[in-house]
C-alpha cells in the first residue's frame, strides 16, 4: 500500500510538472508578444519594453521558467490587471462559490446516478428500468448550458409567472450569511451540473450491479435468509461501486468544466465566471492562476480517488 | 429490442435438420450462404428500429445543413438580413413563431429558422471533422503504443494519462484566449482533447491482437512492422474505431456548442447553435422560441448520434454491453 501511494504521488507530481510546462509554453513562449498583450492597445514602445524587463521576458527561457515556477510554489500568482488585486486573493474569494457548486453537484450526481442504476438493475427490463434508461440517454445527450437555460425558463421563470417563485433566477448568497438562501440559490445549478453526469453513472451502476447480482456469493447471501435490501446494498453494491469510483476520478475534470458553464448560466460569482470574464478582459495572470489552481485540484483529487479505489479493491495495489 | 443476429441462416439450419432426405439436405445446405461479419452487422443494423430512426434524423439534419440557402430562399429571409418592422414588435422585442417567421425572430430581427438551418452546418462540420481527427490520431498513437510495447508503450501511455488528467474545458478556453476564437481553432482544440480516449482503447485492443497467430504468420513471412500494423491489425480495429467515431461526434458537437455559448467558439454573425443560445440567454423570459428551436435542434442531433452509436456498437459486436438499451 505504501509503495502504491508513493508511486501514485510521483505520477501526480509528474502531471503537475508537465502542466506547468504546458501552461508556461502556452502563455509565455507561444508565438505572440506577451508584453505587448499585457501593455494593452495604446502602449508605446518604451512601456512595452518596461513591462518586458519587469516580467523578465528578456532573460533566457529556462531562467524565466524556473523563477515562474518558484513563485508558483510559494503561492505567488501575480496581480490582476483589474484593480491590481493579488490573483491569490481574488481566487480565494471566488473559490467558496465554485466549491459549493461542485461538491453539492457531485453528491447529487452520485446519489441520483447510483440510485437510479440500482433501481434499474434490481428490476431489469421493467418499467423503472426503461424510465431510467430513457432519462439517462436524454440527459447524456443534453449539453449542460442548455439544461441550465431550460431550468431557468421552466423552473424559475414559468413558476415565477405562475405565482410560485420557488427558485431564484440566479445569483449567490454566502452560506455563512444565510444557509437557506444559499441552498435556494444553488438548487437549480446543482441539478444542472448533476443530471448530465448522473446519466453516465446510472448506466454504469446498472451494468455492474447486474453483473454482481448474478454472482454466486449473492445466491449464497440470499440462501442464508438475509433481507433483499441488505443483499442489494451490503453485498452487491459494494463490488459494483469500484468502476463507479474510477469513473468519478475521470469526471472530476468534467465537473470543473461543467462548473464554468453552470456559473455563467446562473450568474454565480465563482472561478468559472471569473475565468470567462478574464478571457474577455485579456487578464492573463488571472487566467493562468485559475488554470494552475484547477489543475492542482484535479491532480490531487485524482490521487484521492485512486487511494479510495485501492482501498475498495485490493488487487489495484499490486499493479 | 434485441435482434436475432442470423435469423435467415438459423431458419435454414432448422429446415436442414428437419430434412430427412439426403437430397433435401443438400439443397438446404446450398441455400445457406456464407456471410462476412460486415454483412451480419449490416443486417442487424437494418432491423434495428432505433438505428433507422436516428439515421433518418441525422440525414434530415444534414439535408437542412446542405440546403440551408434553399430554406432561406423558400421563407424569403436571408441569413444576415434583419427585419426591424416585421420581426420586432412595438417594444423592439422579437416576435414569436408565425406564418412569416416559422421559428420566430431573434433579438436583431433575424429569422431563427434560417439561422438554425445554417447553424447545423457548423455543428456537423465541427462534430465530424473533430472526431475524425481525434480517431485518426488516437488510432495511430494507440496502435503504435500497443504494437511496439516496452518503452514506446510506457511513454505514449503516460502521455495519454497526462492529457486525460487535464481540466479539458479550462485548457480549451485558455488556449482560445491566446489564439483567438474561430471554427478551425475550436475543431483542433476538441480533437486535441479527445484523441487520448480513443488512443487508450485502441492500445488495449492492439496489445491483444499482436499476440494472435495471424500476426505471427505475417511476421514469419517477412512483413515489415508498418505492413503488419496497417494491413493485418488495422482491419481488426475498424469496428471499435467506427463505434468511437459515432460516439465522439455528439460529444464534439456539445463541446463546440459549449465553447460558442461561452463566446469562445464560432464568432458571430456566423450562426452556431451554441452562440444562438448565448444570445438567447438574455431574452429567455420574453422569447422562448429563441431557446427551444436551436436548443431542440442541438439536443435532437446529439440524441440521434448517441442512439446510432449505440446501435452500431451493438450491430458490430453483440457482446458489447449496450449503453442505453435495456
Amino acid at each position: 500500500m505504501v509503495a502504491f501511494i508513493v508511486r501514485r504521488a510521483l505520477f501526480g507530481i509528474l502531471v503537475l510538472w508537465i502542466i506547468s510546462v504546458v501552461v508556461f509554453v502556452m502563455f509565455f513562449v507561444a508565438p505572440h508578444d506577451v508584453a505587448r498583450l499585457l501593455a494593452g492597445r495604446q502602449a508605446n514602445a518604451a512601456e512595452i519594453e518596461a513591462i518586458r524587463r519587469n516580467l523578465g521576458l528578456n532573460r533566457p527561457i529556462l531562467d524565466q521558467y524556473i523563477s515562474w515556477v518558484s513563485k508558483l510554489v510559494h503561492g505567488d500568482l501575480g496581480y490582476s490587471y483589474r484593480g491590481s488585486v493579488p490573483v491569490r486573493d481574488l481566487l480565494a474569494s471566488r473559490l467558496p462559490v465554485t466549491a459549493s457548486l461542485a461538491f453539492g453537484a457531485a453528491i447529487l450526481w452520485l446519489l441520483i446516478g447510483v440510485g437510479a442504476g440500482v433501481l434499474a438493475a434490481v428490476r431489469p427490463r421493467k418499467l423503472a428500468d426503461r424510465v431510467v434508461t430513457f432519462a439517462a440517454l436524454f440527459f447524456y445527450s443534453m449539453p449542460t448550458f442548455l439544461l441550465g437555460l431550460l431550468l431557468l425558463y421552466f423552473a424559475f421563470y414559468k413558476l415565477y409567472t405562475a405565482g410560485l417563485p420557488l427558485f431564484p433566477g440566479g445569483g449567490y448568497v454566502n452560506f455563512t450569511e444565510n444557509p437557506i438562501g444559499w441552498t435556494d440559490h444553488l438548487i437549480l445549478p446543482w441539478f444542472t451540473l448533476a443530471l448530465v453526469t448522473a446519466a453516465v453513472y446510472s448506466r454504469l451502476t446498472r451494468a455492474t450491479m447486474l453483473d454482481a447480482l448474478g454472482e454466486d456469493y449473492i445466491r449464497t447471501a440470499r440462501s442464508k435468509g438475509i433481507s433483499e435490501w441488505r443483499v442489494i446494498f451490503r453485498h452487491a453494491l459494494r463490488s459494483a461501486l469500484t468502476p463507479v469510483v474510477t469513473q468519478f476520478g475521470i469526471d472530476l475534470g468534467a465537473l470543473l468544466g461543467g462548473a464554468i458553464v453552470t456559473e455563467n448560466v446562473f450568474g454565480l460569482p465563482g472561478l468559472g465566471q471569473l475565468a470567462v470574464q478574464s478571457i474577455f478582459d485579456q487578464n492573463l495572470p488571472v487566467i493562468i492562476g485559475i488554470v494552475v489552481v484547477a489543475s492542482l485540484f484535479i491532480v490531487v483529487a485524482n490521487m484521492g480517488v485512486d487511494l479510495v479505489y485501492a482501498f475498495l479493491d485490493p488487487r489495484v495495489r499490486l499493479t | 429490442m434485441s435482434i436475432n443476429p442470423g435469423v435467415v441462416s438459423q431458419r435454414s439450419a432448422i429446415r436442414a435438420t428437419e430434412a430427412t432426405d439426403l437430397e433435401e439436405l443438400g439443397e438446404a445446405a446450398a441455400e445457406i450462404q456464407g456471410r462476412s461479419p460486415w454483412q451480419l452487422a449490416w443486417a442487424r443494423l437494418r432491423q434495428d428500429r432505433v438505428a433507422i430512426g436516428s439515421s433518418v434524423v441525422i440525414i434530415l439534419i444534414t439535408l437542412a445543413a446542405i440546403l440551408a440557402p434553399l430554406i432561406a430562399r423558400l421563407v424569403g429571409h436571408g441569413l444576415g438580413d434583419q427585419y426591424p418592422y416585421t420581426a420586432l414588435n412595438g417594444y423592439g422585442l422579437p416576435v414569436g413563431p408565425s406564418r412569416t417567421f416559422l421559428f420566430g425572430a431573434d433579438d436583431l430581427g433575424r429569422d431563427v429558422l434560417v439561422r438554425v438551418a445554417y447553424g447545423a452546418r457548423v455543428s456537423l462540420i465541427a462534430g465530424v471533422v473533430a472526431s475524425g481527427l481525434a480517431v485518426i490520431v488516437g488510432g495511430v498513437v494507440g496502435m503504435v503504443a500497443g504494437y511496439f510495447g516496452t518503452v514506446v508503450d510506457t511513454a505514449l501511455s503516460r502521455f495519454m494519462d497526462v492529457i486525460l488528467s487535464f481540466p479539458l474545458l479550462l485548457f480549451a478556453i485558455a488556449l482560445v484566449s491566446i489564439v483567438g476564437p474561430s471554427l478551425g481553432v475550436t475543431i483542433l482544440v476538441i480533437a486535441f482533447f479527445s484523441w487520448a480516449v480513443v488512443g487508450r482503447i485502441i492500445r488495449g485492443q492492439t496489445l491483444s491482437l499482436r499476440e494472435k497467430e495471424f500476426v505471427e504468420a505475417a511476421r514469419s513471412l517477412g512483413a515489415s512492422d508498418l505492413r503488419i500494423m496497417f494491413v493485418d491489425i488495422l482491419p481488426n480495429l475498424v469496428a471499435p474505431l467506427l463505434v468511437y467515431t459515432t460516439l465522439l461526434i455528439p460529444a464534439s458537437i456539445v463541446f463546440e456548442a459549449t465553447l460558442s455559448f461561452l463566446g469562445l467558439g464560432v464568432v458571430p454573425p456566423t450562426p452556431s447553435w451554441g452562440n444562438m443560445l448565448s444570445d438567447a440567454e438574455a431574452y429567455y423570459k420574453v422569447a422562448w422560441w429563441f431557446i427551444i428551436f436551436p436548443g431542440g435542434a442541438l439536443l435532437l442531433t446529439t440524441l440521434a448520434f448517441n442512439l446510432l452509436g449505440d446501435s452500431v456498437r451493438d450491430a458490430l459486436d453483440p457482446r458489447y454491453a449496450r449503453l442505453f438499451k435495456a
